[in-house]
């Protein structure tokens, strides 16, 4: 029964329904239950958060990243997987943290400012929720001021920067400068990202890594964080 | 339920009612004076029997023929307006309604040549280090083997509707005797889609009809499911009936087997060059054809079947990368639907000999504009280079994907109320969040077809790598399998049918 349920849960994730309402791939999906549900049902019978955790979302999530490495899935199906595994947390964070289970990081996404383009930073967003970590959004148009007094309230691990603009990426150097400025610079790790910004441009405004797409920037943080 | 293909929401038209009228007039005064020159005896008495005016030469070498515009509205109105074309698995049939913009995609050409393609590694002369993996061409003779390969591949390909061998066989055991039986039969054998082809013999027209009778389970399932059509070019431009072609559309038509009665005028040499002499000359030269098929059999099931090419500048060959191809071939689709008729039209071809950036352009402007005017039947459509003389199977794979886009490009927008209503919810639920994005709405779209995939030859967008990965999905496709006809009836076609090449037997011993 409980390897059912787990095995509903991962199938669920491949198939990125969240709710019962839902479609899947299958016929006949809307209205059976989904990863919201699952989740709730497999705490309600006493099965333990973390193999929810490894054997359901994260198996899942593994087969998703095959699938789209041999094209059979797109982004929209990456993301709707990722954003199944984001509220699978939200429901299990309470239940995971009784283990002393905590998320793998903290992070702040914020899109800098004079620049409202948030579609990248979203997609990031989302799935580095689905990858397991802790990821507070500080919207678009975020000016280097509000950022340091976020990184100061909420001391994350990493802060992530997005800009579309040439215009606009001259902020991300701002936004690292007034991080060192403050004395915070030391205690954040700082990942870019954006169309017109490049590896090059990370290591010349002193940031920690480069993500050249979100999945790209998932593997970054991963090695951020590992090196930490 | 036959194939899908594509119906056309809106068709693009060049010409108006009044333009389209005064080519009808022009082509109905050219088939009257100066009319057409008849190779053909016994085509010359079917007119004359009919009351058409027909004048012998001196020499009884050929008979000069005046059509008369009441024997071509007479026979437009028994030939039929829908030709259903039948397939060995029937829900690839194909329906060709002269008064529905329902576009299928076909092969086509007898091409001599067959265009291998090989991936190579280069090595930079200034920096040894540096190498490079490219396509390199390689052309040779076509043979059954290729005629296998292409069917096969053919077959797996999800947007060519019906099938015309687009290469020629030239092994040595393969002779005038027993070409039509054997490219027939390799066709039928290797896809289950609509096989049309030409007649090299007509004596062998018996044998395969007989043949497609046997795979269709008799003579009255083969009215029924026509899985074999025939086209015969009766017209040598500008409007002189051959005697061969001439004989093999009697011949058919008496059958009452589904036939294209083509014309391929070259605008500028075999046809004035400008738009409304080409046009008013085909037509004629395809009506012209339509009559006599209609008075030998009335209501045979004939498709008006227009190829017209303009003249290259250069060498004076036929030139299909040019605009004013599209110019003619739309204008023929739109006589075609003047008539009521369902038109086999030609879009797909370039120019050049090898695939590249001249052949993807010269090939998609005319798939998107002809499979826009509504053709029913657009052959031509896959693999073919340098003016029909070559097929690449890469190529044919590249023309598939693209055709695919194509087909998506022309389906009919979706807005209704249930329509705005789904999308005014997700609207107001996107605004809702706090990232408002619709990624997720698109899943089911893509699942469904609605939204089209991403382009299936991309490499790293780094580098363009379309020929190497079209080339891979050429290798997998033709290895794929396909459903061969049965044993039971592969071994009755071998016994009853003559001149079929033992080699051919794919369940024989050994």
């Amino acid at each position: 029964m409980t390897d059912d349920i787990i095995e509903r849960i991962k199938q669920n994730v491949i198939q990125g329904r969240m709710h019962k309402e839902d479609e899947g791939f299958d016929d006949g999906m809307v209205g059976q239950p989904a990863v919201k549900e699952l989740v709730q049902q497999a705490l309600d019978e006493g099965i333990d958060s973390r193999r929810i955790v490894i054997e359901g979302l994260t198996e899942a999530m593994k087969i998703v990243g095959e699938k789209f490495e041999a094209k059979k899935y797109f982004i929209p199906d990456m993301l709707a997987s990722a954003e199944t595994v984001g509220a699978a947390m939200d429901i299990l964070a309470p239940h995971l943290a009784k283990f002393g289970v905590a998320s793998k990081g903290k992070v702040l996404m914020a899109t800098v400012k004079g620049d409202l383009h948030d579609i990248g930073k979203n997609i990031v967003t989302i799935i580095l929720k689905g990858a397991g970590y802790e990821v507070k959004d500080l919207g678009s148009d975020v000016s280097p001021e509000q950022i340091v007094a976020s990184v100061r309230e909420e001391n994350p691990d990493l802060l992530g920067l997005s800009a579309l603009l040439t215009t606009t990426m001259v902020a991300m150097k701002e936004t690292i400068d007034s991080l060192s400025q403050a004395g915070l610079r030391d205690k954040v790790k700082v990942i870019i990202g954006g169309a017109p910004t490049s590896p090059e441009f990370a290591a010349e405004i002193g940031a920690d890594g480069y993500g050249a797409d979100a999945f790209h920037a998932q593997r970054i943080v991963e090695e951020l964080q590992q090196a930490s | 339920m036959p194939r899908e293909g594509v119906l056309v929401h809106r068709i693009y038209e060049r010409l108006n009612q009044d333009q389209m009228e005064r080519i009808h007039g022009a082509s109905m005064q050219i088939l009257r004076h100066p009319g057409i020159i008849c190779y053909n005896r016994e085509a010359a008495d079917i007119f004359s029997s009919y009351g058409a005016k027909v004048t012998a030469d001196t020499a009884a070498r050929f008979w000069q023929v005046s059509i008369p515009e009441a024997m071509v509205l007479s026979a437009l109105k028994t030939t039929p307006k829908v030709v259903r074309l039948g397939a060995r698995r029937e829900e690839n049939s194909l329906i060709l309604d002269g008064s529905e913009p329902r576009v299928y995609f076909s092969s086509g050409s007898e091409t001599n040549v067959w265009l291998d393609m090989r991936v190579e590694t280069f090595v930079s002369k200034a920096d040894h280090s540096v190498e490079v993996e490219l396509a390199t061409f390689h052309p040779r003779r076509g043979m059954l083997a290729d005629l296998c390969a292409a069917a096969r591949l053919g077959e797996h390909l999800d947007n060519l509707d019906g099938f015309i061998r687009p290469v020629n066989i030239q092994d040595e055991d393969i002779t005038e005797e027993n070409k039509d039986v054997n490219k027939f039969f390799t066709c039928l054998n290797n896809m289950t889609k609509h096989v049309m082809a030409g007649l090299t013999s007509l004596d062998k027209l018996d044998d395969v009809i007989r043949m497609a009778e046997i795979i269709a389970g008799g003579e009255e399932e083969l009215r029924r499911n026509p899985i074999i059509s025939f086209i015969t070019c009766v017209f040598k431009s500008p409007l002189q009936m051959v005697d061969d072609t001439t004989q093999i559309c009697i011949e058919v038509v008496r059958r009452g087997m589904p036939l294209v009665i083509s014309a391929s005028p070259q605008g500028g040499s075999t046809a004035p060059i400008k738009e409304d002499g080409t046009v008013a000359q085909i037509n004629a030269e395809i009506l012209g054809g339509i009559a006599m098929s209609q008075l030998i059999n009335p209501g045979a099931p004939v498709i008006y079947g227009s190829v017209p090419t303009r003249a290259g500048l250069d060498d004076l060959a036929d030139s299909y990368g040019v605009p004013e191809f599209n110019h003619y071939n739309v204008d023929c689709v739109q006589m075609a639907r003047f008539y009521g008729l369902p038109c086999y039209s030609t879009a797909g071809v370039a120019d050049v000999k090898v695939p590249g950036i001249q052949a993807t352009v010269e090939k998609l402007f005319s798939h998107i504009v002809i499979a826009l005017s509504g053709a029913q039947y657009i052959h031509y459509a896959f693999g073919l280079l340098d003016k029909t003389a070559t097929f690449c199977p890469v190529q044919a794979v590249l023309d598939d994907a693209h055709i695919g886009m194509v087909k998506s490009l022309l389906r009919a927008p979706k807005v209704d109320e249930a329509e705005v209503t789904t999308s005014l919810e997700q609207i107001r639920q996107v605004m809702a969040t706090s990232q408002k994005l619709f990624v997720r709405y698109i899943r089911p779209k893509m699942r469904s077809g609605e939204v089209t995939l991403p382009y299936p030859f991309e490499g790293d967008k780094a580098k363009d790598e379309v020929l190497l990965r079209a080339h891979e999905r050429m290798q997998e496709l033709i290895q794929r399998p396909v459903e061969h006809i049965p044993p039971e009836i592969s071994e009755r076609i071998f016994r009853e049918i003559p001149g079929i090449l033992p080699r051919l037997n794919i369940y024989r011993e050994g």
